[in-house]
């Protein structure tokens, strides 16, 4: 961290988006994580994503739990609408905000402790009943609050700083959001901005339940050697699926690649999700597929990254609820409250 | 790209631009801190080691340190160093006991400086405290030359020449002959001096070569001999309707003046465009705000007179045009002449060098414009023993040029007279260390302010204009002093980056304000520039490349406009990132090796 805020100068040749605005007019307070943090990398690759999709900052909002992964909201999109929830419990309130008002689009940042122990029922549910958000757990295998005890997430065989192993099996929270049907899952590192920056603006055009596990090494507790979750390590396991570029209303296609080395997705949207194939055999939109490759590849040793399946054709909340397309807030007081004749008519239905 | 030699002592010098751009390379960074700290003497020795006039050229200078400074990339207007030198000489207070000591004992040389200007007293400056006894020789009978003669009292006032030509002359070491003009160098020569030094100037006016100009000369002068004329009290008014004709600073100087002397209606005529003009950009300012208009692209045709009166001047219209190779010319564009009234003309349409007391067979070869043939480093001419420096080596300049350029000399001569070698130039004399203190904290103040340049407050002009001696800028006072330090961007503490400790977190990366951070595939400097972060397009500024990363990627940092906030360091885990304070000291004469100062 550090006792001064970050100079307002910024380089006098930085574009502004279509929105009029600056890469530093997506920023927040500066962190207050330790140094090095993963996380940052993270906040600096969500204003990265919020910033080339042109997203008013204020058509956001911003949703956390507890942790070092929950503090991160304050460090970016400083306009956006943010609440930082009781510990785990980040998916049921986002849900809530989601059904009051389906205009904003919804980010919810977590991490391991707070998506994989404690908020792991409320994490599960968000993803099978396709709340239309994007869930980001910035996962780096330790409790780094608590200075660094193993997570539900740390691999069996992992090595602690003082140098406990940890014995459990780790849950995999990709393959789990693949398995309880969320229509977006995708897992990268937060050292790799390249691979990570089209994952979340993908994820913020994905209409439904879209997942980022972001691997997100911790600097304090959490990156030596012997530990799975380690700058080294990871760089030295990522088994990238694809290569995603993402173009939002059909931008110009300069890149031409030879047959059958990409895949077109086309979004709701109309966003298109080109995916350079890395893989051979995945197919990024078949579930069963994504599911064998994330098992493959660790049992190989490898950590998957990349988009692991998406649907492009995603059913949200709203739609199966068959709620009211209006906010809430926009709604006046004779449809909020339509009278007794209406109360009687839908009683009247269930009897 | 190869990686980035920091040893060199070049590579980090020139990311302190300001230093870089001083001809004297005087520590800008150093001595503004040591303002901001109210050490203000200390502040003026930093600036008297490398400049020798901190007092003059806080108000003088030509300050090419401002247009270089960083600041004025990354915001409107450059730090006001010109300025805040001044801050420092007016704050002083003694520092009579700073000064180096002049040694009882002398080391037996005798050197001669002819010209008493800002060159000559730097080389007896430089070389007084090793022992030397030098002569310094001039026609006027007080020393300072140019700054003492041209420069307008309303632009700085005379105590100050007094002042800080008595720091020199006053203390031992040094002997003058005032109002002993050298007619001979082979006489001087005869004398048995171990070493010349010409600090001559450029003492001759350009003439204004026009139908007229003879017939109505008693109304005509020439610009630097008016202004010395103005300065020793012997002129004191002039006509109401003046032409000043010429575009630099002594045009400025002329026309400011001649409003102190009853011009009414002063007028600056130049031939090229404003933008053109050799003036600096403040001094066309004073003399716009001071009710003087600039006139542009108009040459000088013919001298208009009546019986011997001066009546006024024809002036002919031209355009800049460019030719197929862009080069440009001033063409008449076929608009009928102007004529503008007038009372007297001054001419400052240039200086030209001029050595009629130096015999054609003394040893010293001219070259084909008048000027001496010297080496460029040494400032030795054909004849060993005889050195040139200041405006009389490469033609006019001015005052920071000519200290710069004595420095060197005395530099040459020390060598020369200890029998070495005065091509083997000593390196100069650095010294980096780490500004760290603590995980947050540094030696140094890392904040950046987000103040505009502070405007220096002026005298006003319904009474400026009305004493030729009251000095027009009034100076910072401390407090605003201070607000203007914190402009500093502090470019000497130096991004240094250790690649070996570095575990390519992008923390760096992400919190660099202004984008100067880059892990990137190597590539030649040219295609890299274009992939880094934020395009490097500023080709003057160099890239600063470390390789030896553990996945095999370069660190690129542009240094075109790091804020030197120190945050990469912060945000540093690993500490691959340090603050480290570069100091340089070009080499001067010392009387040993291992003396410390």
């Amino acid at each position: 961290m550090t006792f001064l805020p970050k100079p307002k100068l910024h380089h006098p040749k930085l574009p502004t988006n279509t929105v009029g605005l600056t890469r530093r007019d997506y920023e927040g307070a500066i962190s207050t994580l330790c140094a090095g943090c993963g996380h940052d990398s993270i906040s600096a690759a969500i204003i990265q994503a919020c910033f080339n999709l042109a997203i008013p900052p204020h058509r956001i909002a911003k949703l956390s739990g507890i942790g070092c992964s929950s503090k991160t909201p304050t460090y970016f999109l400083g306009a956006a609408h943010g609440f930082n929830s009781v510990h785990g419990r980040m998916p049921s309130v986002l849900t809530g905000a989601y059904l009051a008002n389906r205009d904003l689009i919804y980010l919810g940042v977590s991490g391991d402790g707070d998506s994989a122990s404690i908020g792991f029922g409320q994490f599960a549910h968000s993803m099978r009943r396709g709340v239309n958000m994007t869930y980001i757990v910035e996962n780096n295998g330790v409790y780094g609050l608590t200075k660094g005890q193993f997570s539900a997430t740390s691999d069996k065989g992992s090595v602690a700083k003082k140098g406990a192993v940890n014995a459990d099996q780790p849950i995999d929270l990709a393959a789990i959001a693949v398995q309880l049907g969320a229509t977006f899952v995708a897992r990268s590192f937060s050292g790799d901005k390249e691979q990570l920056v089209p994952l979340i603006e993908a994820a913020l055009t994905h209409q439904g339940a879209a997942f980022i596990d972001v691997l997100s090494p911790c600097v304090a507790f959490n990156n030596h050697a012997g530990s799975t979750k380690s700058y080294d390590f990871i760089r030295e396991h990522n088994d990238a699926l694809n290569k995603l570029d993402i173009m939002v209303n059909r931008d110009a296609i300069t890149v031409s690649y030879a047959p059958g080395e990409v895949t077109d997705v086309m979004q709701h949207d109309g966003s298109v999700l080109r995916l350079r194939k890395l893989h051979e055999g995945h197919d990024p939109t078949d579930r069963a597929s994504a599911m064998h490759h994330i098992m493959e590849r660790k049992a190989a040793g490898e950590i998957v990254t990349g988009l692991i399946y998406v649907d492009p054709e995603p059913t949200a909340l709203h739609e199966s609820l068959g709620t009211v397309a209006a906010p809430l807030n926009a709604l006046g007081d004779s449809e909020l409250c339509p009278g007794v004749d209406a109360l009687a008519k839908v009683n009247a239905s269930l009897r | 790209m190869k990686p980035t030699d920091i040893t060199n002592p070049d590579y980090f010098h020139k990311v302190v631009d300001c230093q870089w751009a001083c001809p004297a390379h005087t520590p800008v960074p150093e001595y503004i801190r040591m303002i901001a700290a109210g050490r203000y003497a200390e502040a003026y020795m930093v600036n008297w080691q490398s400049n020798v006039f901190p007092g003059i050229l806080g108000r003088t200078c030509d300050r090419p340190c401002e247009p270089a400074c960083r600041r004025g990339r990354v915001e409107e207007e450059p730090v006001a160093i010109c300025r805040l030198k001044r801050v420092a000489a007016d704050n002083k207070g003694d520092v009579s006991h700073r000064m180096p000591v002049i040694p009882e004992t002398r080391n037996g040389k005798r050197i001669a400086c002819i010209g008493a200007g800002p060159a000559s007293l730097t080389v007896a400056r430089d070389l007084a405290p090793l022992g030397y006894e030098v002569h310094v020789f001039d026609g006027a009978a007080k020393a300072g030359g140019f700054i003492r003669q041209q420069i307008p009292r309303f632009r700085l006032p005379e105590e100050v020449i007094d002042e800080e030509c008595g720091y020199i002359l006053d203390r031992g070491g040094v002997v003058s002959h005032m109002n002993r003009r050298v007619d001979s160098l082979k006489g001087l020569l005869a004398e048995g001096y171990d070493a010349v030094f010409v600090g001559s100037g450029a003492p001759r006016g350009r003439e204004l070569d026009v139908p007229g100009r003879a017939e109505a000369s008693a109304n005509i002068h020439l610009g630097i001999d008016w202004l010395a004329s103005v300065s020793f009290g012997h002129v004191t008014s002039i006509g109401k309707r003046v032409i000043v004709l010429g575009g630099g600073n002594t045009a400025m100087d002329c026309c400011r003046s001649a409003r102190r002397l009853g011009g009414d209606e002063v007028k600056v005529v130049v031939r090229s465009g404003f933008e053109e003009m050799k003036a600096s950009p403040w001094e066309k300012v004073d003399a716009i705000n001071e009710g003087i208009p600039i006139l542009n692209f108009l040459v000088p045709k013919e001298v208009l007179h009546d019986n011997g009166r001066l009546t006024g001047m024809v002036f002919e219209k031209v355009a800049a045009q460019y030719d197929e190779k862009g080069r440009r010319a001033l063409k008449p564009t076929g608009e009928p002449d102007v004529i503008i009234e007038c009372d007297d003309v001054l001419v400052a349409i240039g200086q030209e060098n001029s050595f009629p007391w130096i015999e054609r067979d003394a040893g010293i070869e001219f070259d084909r414009w008048g000027l001496p043939v010297l080496d460029e480093a040494s400032f030795q001419s054909t004849l060993p023993n005889v050195f040139f420096g200041g405006d009389a080596a490469f033609g006019p300049k001015n005052i920071i040029w000519a200290v710069a350029h004595g420095h060197d000399a005395a530099l040459s001569i020390d060598l020369f007279c200890n029998g070495k070698d005065v091509k083997d130039r000593p390196s100069p004399e650095t010294r980096i260390a780490s500004q760290k203190m603590g995980i947050h904290e540094w030696a140094y103040d890392s904040e950046v302010s987000l103040d505009l340049r502070f405007k220096v407050p002026h005298l006003p002009t319904e009474t400026s204009l009305r004493d030729i001696t009251a000095e027009v800028e009034l100076g910072f006072d401390r407090q605003m002093a201070y607000a203007e330090t914190q402009r500093c961007l502090n470019c000497d503490v130096q991004t240094v980056f250790n690649a070996k400790t570095c575990i390519e977190c992008d923390a760096c990366v992400d919190i660099c304000p202004t984008d100067c951070i880059t892990f990137t595939e190597n590539g030649e400097e040219e295609e890299l520039r274009t992939r880094l972060k934020a395009p490097a397009v500023n080709t003057y500024q160099d890239l600063y490349v470390q390789d030896g990363l553990k996945t095999g990627r370069v660190m690129v940092k542009d240094e075109d406009v790091c804020l030197h906030c120190g945050l990469c360091a912060e945000r540093c885990p690993t500490g691959a990132w340090d603050m480290q304070k570069f100091l340089l000291e070009t080499a001067k004469p010392k009387a040993h090796a291992c003396h410390s100062r």
